[in-house]
């Protein structure tokens, strides 16, 4: 890869899009460090990732305001969580945890587990019964 | 705050490294550090996912470049590991009021100064922490141009990620350093036959460059196998970990050939010169196969491969790589027995 072929977007100031350091060929055929914003193909990896995790995630939201599935199970989706993860944050079996995804037994929860949940988390009760 | 030079790097732990030894009055340069660390890798390992899908990465495991590297120059480190997390907080401000810089692994996910759009739930993130200011610290994270503060509570959550490869409050730091003038020539000959070894001689077929090619292999059966969509998003994984911060990919076959360069310089053998051409040449191979799966997965453009084309590339780049470490093996091989003549 030569300097001239990295990516330089033109930035608007203030823009917090992340900029790397590649290292490309000069025109003596060195290795020099570039800062570059990075290349196509990634940026279009990230965005068709992050448009799956949302449609999921809206998907189950829908489900739960169906009354099908409880708050939980969207927070999860949100966080890019999954079930043995957040057992290993919240330090909870992981069948009480997909037992907790359905909403009659979220519903039931005492304020303790509720507790342990958010913190794992890291919001605060009233935001994880909404969603 | 300990007078602590950030350099920014296209990868965080070889940035780490190089950025630790040159507070230590080693001058080695991030390619360097790569090189020696044998950095260079390929796993494909269907029996450990991430987010579902198959692990694909292009370095070897977290900690390693590393320990290699320190170990080729002779210089003690120290590792230590923490079930406690407020044990692990107060091992660190003990280091850093001695002075001391302490690479530390985090979980990506909960980097506060990181862009939204990054934070996976990706576990083997180094950063160097350097000071400690009004109960925040001040890290040097190689991939961020600048110093950055982090606070306590959210260092903590950093250190104690959970998920695939928890970091367990993992930090290291260097001990003692033997000699300041390290047998470079030895160290990287050193290196270069560990990094064939690892791409050559693996008789798995996980890794190295048969890794490359079951991914291929598999890589045509995806459609069948999982349908279009679920093809799609492997495909995207796969080229996030090719181009991603903290894997690397293409741009470590680049960074490689950098150090080939260097190699060259250290051990008088413009020859090395010649394998950094070809890797180059191997990552932009790479470069155009991640163009060409980013038209895929995105269905755009008017030249979309297939998967079995894509495939094809694939084995076409594991060719040439290993043409490009059979080479290398000989020519170290050669150059020890002439080394070995000469003295």
């Amino acid at each position: 890869m030569k300097i001239e072929e990295t990516l330089q977007e033109e930035q608007s100031p203030g823009s917090t899009q992340p900029r790397n350091i590649y290292y490309a060929l000069d025109e003596q055929g060195n290795y020099r460090q570039v800062l570059s914003t990075g290349c196509k193909a990634k940026q279009d990896a990230l965005s068709l990732i992050w448009e799956c995790i949302s449609k999921e995630a809206e998907t189950t939201r829908q489900e739960v305001l169906a009354g099908k599935k409880s708050p939980l199970a969207y927070h999860i989706k949100m966080r890019l969580l999954d079930i043995p993860m957040l057992a290993a944050y919240t330090g909870l079996p992981k069948k009480t945890i997909k037992k907790h995804m359905d909403a009659k037994a979220f519903l039931q929860l005492d304020a303790a587990t509720i507790k342990q949940y958010a913190d794992a988390m890291h919001i605060t009760e009233e935001e994880l019964k909404n969603v | 705050m300990i007078a602590f030079e950030h350099k920014p790097a296209a990868h965080c732990e070889s940035g780490v490294t190089s950025n630790l030894l040159n507070f230590y009055g080693i001058k080695i340069s991030e390619p360097m550090a790569l090189g020696l660390g044998s950095g260079l890798f390929f796993s494909h390992m269907p029996f450990i996912t991430l987010h579902g899908m198959a692990v694909t990465s292009f370095r070897p495991l977290p900690g390693q470049i590393f320990s290699r590297v320190t170990r080729r120059l002779g210089i003690k480190v120290k590792t230590r590991r923490f079930l406690n997390k407020e044990a692990s907080m107060q091992a660190l401000d003990r280091l850093l009021a001695q002075d001391i810089p302490a690479g530390v692994l985090a979980g990506v996910y909960h980097l506060p100064y990181f862009p939204k759009e990054y934070r996976f739930h990706f576990n083997a993130h180094n950063i160097a922490v350097i000071g400690k200011e009004n109960n925040a610290y001040i890290v040097s994270d190689p991939v961020i141009l600048q110093k950055e503060t982090i606070s306590y509570e959210a260092l903590k959550r950093c250190r104690y990620a959970k998920g695939t490869y928890p970091p367990c409050g993992k930090m290291y730091w260097i001990d003692r350093i033997k000699t300041k003038n390290p047998d470079w020539q030895r160290a990287v000959i050193k290196s270069i036959k560990l990094s064939c070894r690892w791409m050559l001689a693996i008789p798995l077929p996980f890794f190295g460059v048969r890794g490359i090619r079951l991914l291929a292999k598999r890589m045509c059966r995806w459609e069948q196998r999982f349908g279009s969509h679920r093809a799609a998003s492997n495909l995207a994984q796969v080229i996030r970990m090719l181009e991603e911060i903290g894997t690397g990919g293409a741009g470590f076959r680049f960074m490689y050939a950098a150090f080939l360069q260097e190699a060259a310089g250290v051990l008088h053998q413009p020859v090395f010169r010649e394998y950094a051409m070809r890797m180059t040449e191997a990552g932009d191979r790479w470069r155009e196969f991640a163009a060409a799966a980013g038209r895929k997965f995105k269905n755009r453009g008017e030249a979309i491969c297939s998967y079995d084309e894509l495939a094809d590339k694939l084995m076409k780049i594991a060719d040439a790589e290993e043409d490009i470490f059979r080479r290398l093996r000989k020519t170290v091989k050669n150059y020890k027995n002439e080394r070995a003549k000469s003295e």
